[in-house]
């Protein structure tokens, strides 16, 4: 069998020019992007919008890929702080919509696509604040570990592990509220 | 509990699988986007940086100088030791542990500024014992290389220090040498730590001290018109702090109340001074020595058209309820107070700066008010591209005998964006030169640069006023448009001579930054406060007579005696009271001179007098009361209640509200 070409060595070459190295990292991890942009956003169609701009600054960023960092955890943070460039730039419309934040257009989107189990998904992430929700993309979604999280997010383990508990306490209110109804 | 972890983790998990259209098309897009990269080109992967980079010390170090704005310069005028302080000591701190600031290159950085800056009082007063030679040799040698810029700044701090030695009463031996600096290092290692600093700086000067006549008979001192610590007090009380004691400018206090002294008559001097002499309330054995001057408050009709640009920041901080929108609603106040002939015109500033509204007649309230309406905050700040455009506005605006002001309005967040920071004050006195004022409107708290705010506003003719209530508002704005926006004698000086023969020692109360060498009184080249149209002024002296029990100084053993009425050559006049001024726009000054006689005093003294002396003691509490004795903040409420008088704005009522307010503190029962 062979041995798969790591990342690592696929992004050194693309960085200094390779083409084809570029297009076969694209390629395997196109799906890890989009899948935690919908993590990070809450819809496919804004997914798919975080996705593509990512893929367009991608080219530039890899300038500073050094190989400090695995080439997945460089990628997640690429994900993250462009999730964060997104939601900054749309604070500053007159209505805000942060993703997961919009119940609304989330709501007609999982109508659209007809998924029902998400509606407690929607509701959940919706009462979280949006460092919780990347906090909670990272670790539940892309299942990290807090260490890993924490490297990305640039915090230390401890916040990582504060925020954790907040997310318990926020889901335990909202069970708590389910009970009531 | 768990069970919604796994329920969020496994809905997390089920996401969506990409849409191969979209997934197709967004690899064409990065393919392209591959292509179009110049190779070999490093291009900075995101212009925006979330998290600070983790540079190294040196590097966050030469930023931070090279980023050092006029900010902390302008604070040297008053504590350019303390600056140099801050900045020497530090660095060998860091060089010794360079994990800590590799760590937290951006705290650090913020931190320095903030120990040179609103500390740097405190700071000179540690420095002092610790320089001790007994201790300095026991302390750890510690390697000192600093940088070439850190040496540019001490020299370009230099001079100033030298320049307004004078002024701040600072002496060169409060400048510690490098060595004895660096021998308490541990100690600026505490306040690195420290979380959060607050940028608000204050000018601030020591007390005046009580003279000796015989040594010292002659006190000089240019006139203030500001009110902001006033209202800094205000603010500080209503939130349940005393105010800190470097923002309590004791004649700004006095000066923010309007007093009943008896206006010029028509053809004299544009102001008149009147002298009274009291019983001091706080101190048997002394008198008060009330000195007021009113200015002459023109006939609206008569005034001359008033050419007014409103140079705003709109930089991201002034989005607060108290700063931006509160300042919209002061102009809607004070539009209608201006003439058909009037006009005005708004620059904002943020990032960029721009003309927000070309000149428009005053008339045209409509227009200007939509102006306003469409500012919004956002953005960094560039103070010196908004001001250089506000006055080229003006100037564009300025026909023969008109009025033209700039008005600028800051949160005090004023990166003046210029390399050489005395650029700014000299461009703002060479604009004054040319007849164009600045005045400056200060909003909001935490980041409030007083400093700033009062050496500019005193190089531009202007006044500095701070904004924290529509109340506020209304009476910088309205009630006293005339006054500020106004000029009608410029660089008004005040110099007493006191008769050795009846006057043994004298305090001046308050001036503290408005000290003058005695010789810079004859000399019209030196600048000094303004009269507005309509202000009033009032100076407070403490005089003691000969043999007076409430005298400080023993008389001097081997000087020449003094206490001797019979030899009298002063005709038992007190003292002499010399004013300058000049007229508005022209370069030589007219001198006043007025004896003070013991005919000037009153019994009783009338209100606006004990009004004045009540809250020159309000003010002496908030500092250090050294000079009043057992008379304490009940004394003050009594005697402000007592001297009320017509008080139709209410300002009166509301001191006596802050002076409650003030003595409930936990500091002061």
């Amino acid at each position: 069998m062979l041995m798969e070409t790591p990342d690592e060595i696929l992004a050194d070459a693309a960085a200094s020019g390779d083409r084809a190295a570029f297009g076969q990292l694209l390629a395997r991890h196109y799906d890890r992007i989009f899948s935690l942009s919908w993590r990070l956003t809450g819809t496919k169609t804004d997914a798919e919008d975080l996705t593509q701009d990512i893929c367009a600054a991608l080219p530039a960023k890899l300038q500073s890929f050094r190989g400090q960092a695995r080439f997945s955890t460089w990628l997640y943070r690429v994900t993250v702080n462009a999730a964060h460039d997104r939601r900054r730039r749309r604070a500053t419309y007159a209505r805000a919509t942060t993703g997961w934040g919009d119940w609304e257009t989330a709501r007609q989107t999982e109508i659209s696509e007809g998924a029902t189990a998400t509606d407690w998904l929607t509701q959940a992430m919706t009462q979280l604040s949006p460092e919780l929700r990347d906090t909670v993309a990272l670790t539940l979604g892309e299942d990290l570990t807090q260490a890993e999280a924490a490297a990305i997010l640039g915090l230390s383990e401890g916040t990582i592990a504060w925020r954790m508990a907040e997310v318990k306490k926020h889901l335990r209110r909202i069970a708590e509220q389910e009970a009531i109804q | 509990m768990t069970d919604d972890l796994t329920r969020l983790r496994a809905q997390l998990r089920a996401a969506p699988a990409p849409d191969a259209d979209a997934r197709a098309a967004a690899i064409r897009l990065a393919m392209e986007s591959f292509d179009a990269l110049p190779q070999g080109t490093a291009i900075d992967p995101r212009p925006i940086n979330n998290h600070p980079q983790r540079v190294g010390f040196l590097i966050g170090l030469q930023t931070m100088l090279a980023t050092l704005t006029a900010r902390p310069i302008l604070t040297a005028t008053t504590s350019a030791a303390a600056l140099c302080l801050g900045l020497v000591i530090v660095l060998p701190q860091i060089w010794v542990t360079p994990d800590i600031s590799a760590q937290q290159p951006t705290a650090v950085t913020n931190d320095v500024q903030s120990i040179a800056a609103p500390e740097s009082a405190a700071l000179a007063d540690q420095a002092q014992p610790l320089a001790l030679p007994e201790i300095a040799p026991a302390a750890p040698p510690a390697p000192a290389p600093a940088p070439p810029q850190s040496h540019a700044l001490t020299k370009s701090a230099a001079p100033e220090m030298m320049r307004n030695r004078e002024a701040a009463g600072m002496t060169l031996q409060s400048a510690p040498t490098f060595d004895s600096a660096a021998t308490f290092a541990p100690i600026m290692a505490d306040q690195i730590a420290s979380p959060a600093p607050n940028t608000e700086t204050f000018a601030t000067a020591p007390a005046n001290p009580v003279k000796t006549t015989a040594i010292n008979p002659v006190s000089t001192f240019s006139i203030d018109v500001d009110t902001a610590s006033y209202a800094i007090i205000r603010s500080s009380l209503m939130r349940g702090e005393l105010p800190p004691p470097d923002a309590v400018r004791v004649e700004e206090m006095i000066n923010y109340f309007p007093y009943s002294y008896p206006a010029p008559e028509p053809g004299a001097a544009p102001f008149t001074s009147t002298v009274t002499v009291m019983p001091t309330p706080w101190n048997a054995g002394t008198q008060l020595v009330r000195i007021g001057l009113q200015g002459r408050l023109p006939a609206i009709a008569d005034r001359p058209p008033l050419n007014l640009v409103l140079l705003i920041d709109t930089s991201g901080s002034m989005q607060d309820p108290a700063k931006l929108p509160l300042l919209a609603q002061s102009l809607r106040l004070m539009l209608p107070q201006l003439r058909p002939q009037d006009e005005v015109a708004i620059v904002a500033y943020a990032g960029s700066a721009g003309t927000v509204l070309a000149p428009t007649p005053a008339s045209d309230q409509a227009t200007i008010l939509a102006a306003m309406d469409r500012l919004s905050a956002g953005g960094g700040t560039n103070g010196a591209a908004g001001l250089e455009l506000a006055y080229q506005t003006a100037a564009s605006m300025t026909a023969a005998g008109e009025v033209s002001r700039v008005l600028l309005a800051t949160d005090g967040d004023f990166n003046l964006g210029i390399s050489d920071p005395d650029g700014l004050e000299a461009y703002i006195a060479k604009k004054r030169d040319a007849g164009t004022y600045l005045s400056i409107l200060g909003f909001g708290r935490g980041n409030l640069d007083d400093t700033t705010m009062q050496t500019l506003a005193q190089s531009g003719n202007g006044t500095a006023a701070y904004i924290d209530t529509l109340q506020e508002a209304r009476k910088v704005l309205v009630d006293q448009l005339s006054g500020a926006l106004f000029p009608i004698a410029d660089d008004v000086k005040l110099q007493v001579e006191w008769n050795p023969a009846q006057v043994a020692e004298y305090r001046l109360i308050g001036y503290k930054t408005r000290a003058l060498a005695r010789e810079d009184f004859n000399n019209d080249r030196v600048d000094a406060g303004e009269i507005g149209a309509g202000h009033a002024v009032t100076a407070l002296f403490e005089i003691t007579a000969p043999g007076s029990p409430a005298q400080a100084n023993t008389a001097l053993r081997y000087a020449e005696p003094t206490v001797d009425t019979g030899t009298d050559t002063g005709n038992g006049e007190l003292g002499f009271l010399r004013l300058r001024y000049k007229a508005p726009g022209e370069s030589k000054s007219l001198l006043i001179e007025t004896p003070i006689t013991a005919a000037d005093g009153q019994t009783p003294p009338d209100t606006e007098a004990n009004f004045a002396a009540a809250i020159a003691g309000f003010g002496q509490l908030l500092t250090e009361a050294t000079y009043l004795g057992d008379w304490g903040w009940d004394d003050a409420i009594a005697l402000a209640l007592s001297a009320r008088g017509d008080d139709p704005f209410g300002y009166r009522a509301e001191a006596v509200t802050l002076m409650r307010l003030a003595a409930a503190m936990p500091a002061n029962r």
